[in-house]
């Protein structure tokens, strides 16, 4: 275990923040998509609706290892060979970003459509009736309410982000478990490299709960 | 009825259970490392590993049974007391041995070279300056390419197994590749792969060998060491890598 440690333990540190980087990655553009396509799901145009409905259930329905491969090795075929656009590929970091933005953008539109569907009717038909204009109802009224209720589910939705990005080591992004792999490989130590690696996850997942509690305190207090 | 039933059951799984804990030993290996280990078209679990393990246990006269369960898994199980020895094309390393790990004499001598996409303009390891490669891990291509990295500044991506390697250097996501010369030069020719070896790329090689964890299963050592010595003698080791490498 000590020896894993001196000679491996800079590489498993930089392989967390690769982890970080990644995920914090795909987070960033997750809650973008997040946000489109949770108010395409609520808005009152059809189309809009359906389109959001079709992306969660297709993306809901893939695993994200099959996403994972088809996007690092499908996406750059697709362009090269079969559109005859030449030179396209994709880096390990920008496929999995990709796939984790997709992915968790999917169910964070899912939390957001819950969300606003949570809040009454009525402060949406009141604001309005005051003379408000939809999307101003919706920033000013509906969605303060509705992200109280969204939060913990949110901060929930990004811990398991987090821990998705595992599964990107399949298409080599050098990751936590990636190199943690590769450690064994060299080492034939798996369990100590193992528990090593469990417990940096636990570390950096715990702080990140604590942060969330005290954000989520925060944003409560002004009921 | 319920009862006799309930006794049935238990009756089978015991005798279940004692079958698993008979003579045999458990040998894990990898599930993909061509021509080591592989699935054929028929789907029987073939390979060199396999073939030679066979050979000796029959020379040997002992049981056993291989467990297909990856890379990881394999060297896992044997750490955990689930397997008794892996044989996965396994390079025999001080940094394992160091680890606890005890090997037998080696059984196969590989080379590794570097493989790039057919038609690439990378003619030797110059022209790797500032792009990705793609190993496996824990294959000895990927020590190869860890010891040439910095001298000559590329960098290196780690696929967990050599399909998605090739795949890596086929689709462009990396230039070139890392791997054994004798399955790389036997997977292009089979699979008419848009693959070329770069010609002066081998090192040195060095041997695989079959290892076990546990040091009371030094007769399963033994006993692999002597077989090998009868297959190569009588001439049934040749045979079988013909079989797998012409």
């Amino acid at each position: 275990m000590a020896r894993i440690l001196t000679v491996y333990g800079e590489l498993l540190l930089r392989a967390m923040g690769q982890t970080l980087l990644l995920a914090l990655c795909g987070l960033f553009f997750a809650c973008i998509i997040g946000l489109i396509v949770g108010l395409m799901s609520v808005i009152k145009n059809r189309a809009c609706r359906v389109i959001a409905a079709v992306f969660v259930d297709v993306i809901r329905g893939v695993p994200m290892i099959v996403l994972a491969y088809f996007v690092f090795f499908g996406v750059p075929y697709l362009f090269n060979t079969i559109l005859g656009v030449g030179g396209v590929t994709l880096s390990a970091l920008q496929a999995g970003t990709i796939c984790l933005a997709l992915n968790c953008g999917a169910y964070m539109a899912e939390i957001i459509r819950a969300g606003i569907e949570s809040v009454d009717r009525g402060q949406m038909e009141a604001a309005r009736s005051l003379g408000l204009p939809y999307w101003r109802s919706m920033y000013r009224v509906v969605l303060p309410q509705a992200i109280r209720t969204m939060i913990p589910s949110i901060i929930n939705q990004f811990i398991i982000t987090l821990k998705d990005t595992s599964i990107l080591s399949v298409i080599g992004f050098p990751e936590l478990v990636n190199t943690a792999k590769n450690v064994v490989a060299n080492t034939f130590m798996s369990f100590q490299t193992w528990a090593i690696v469990a417990v940096m996850y636990l570390i950096v997942i715990t702080a990140l709960s604590r942060v969330a509690k005290v954000l989520e305190r925060r944003m409560s207090r002004g009921r | 009825m319920k009862k006799l039933f309930a006794a049935v059951l238990a009756l089978c799984l015991c005798l279940a259970l004692t079958g698993a804990v008979a003579e045999d030993y458990v040998i894990a290996t990898d599930t993909v490392f061509k021509p080591f280990e592989y699935t054929d078209a028929s789907g029987s679990f073939v390979g060199i590993d396999v073939d030679i393990l066979a050979a000796i246990a029959e020379d040997q006269g002992f049981t056993y049974t291989l467990n297909s369960l990856g890379w990881d898994a394999a060297i896992a199980a044997c750490q955990a007391g689930q397997a008794d020895g892996m044989i996965a094309g396994a390079s025999i390393t001080e940094e394992r041995k160091a680890s606890g790990w005890i090997f037998s004499d080696g059984y196969f001598d590989a080379t590794q070279c570097m493989t790039v996409a057919a038609g690439s303009d990378i003619a030797s390891f110059d022209d790797l300056a500032g792009k990705a490669v793609a190993v496996k891990t824990g294959a000895q291509g990927a020590s190869y390419a860890e010891s040439l990295k910095d001298q000559y500044g590329f960098q290196i991506t780690y696929f967990e197994d050599s399909p998605t390697m090739y795949q890596a250097v086929i689709g462009g996501q990396t230039v070139a590749c890392f791997e054994d010369t004798p399955i790389m030069a036997a997977t292009i020719k089979e699979n008419g792969l848009p693959l070329q070896i770069v010609e002066g790329s081998e090192n040195a090689g060095s041997p695989y060998g079959f290892a076990i964890f546990n040091a009371d299963k030094q007769e399963l050592v033994d006993k692999f060491n002597a077989g090998l010595a009868n297959i190569k003698a009588n001439g049934k080791y040749d045979e079988i890598l013909a079989k797998y490498l012409d």
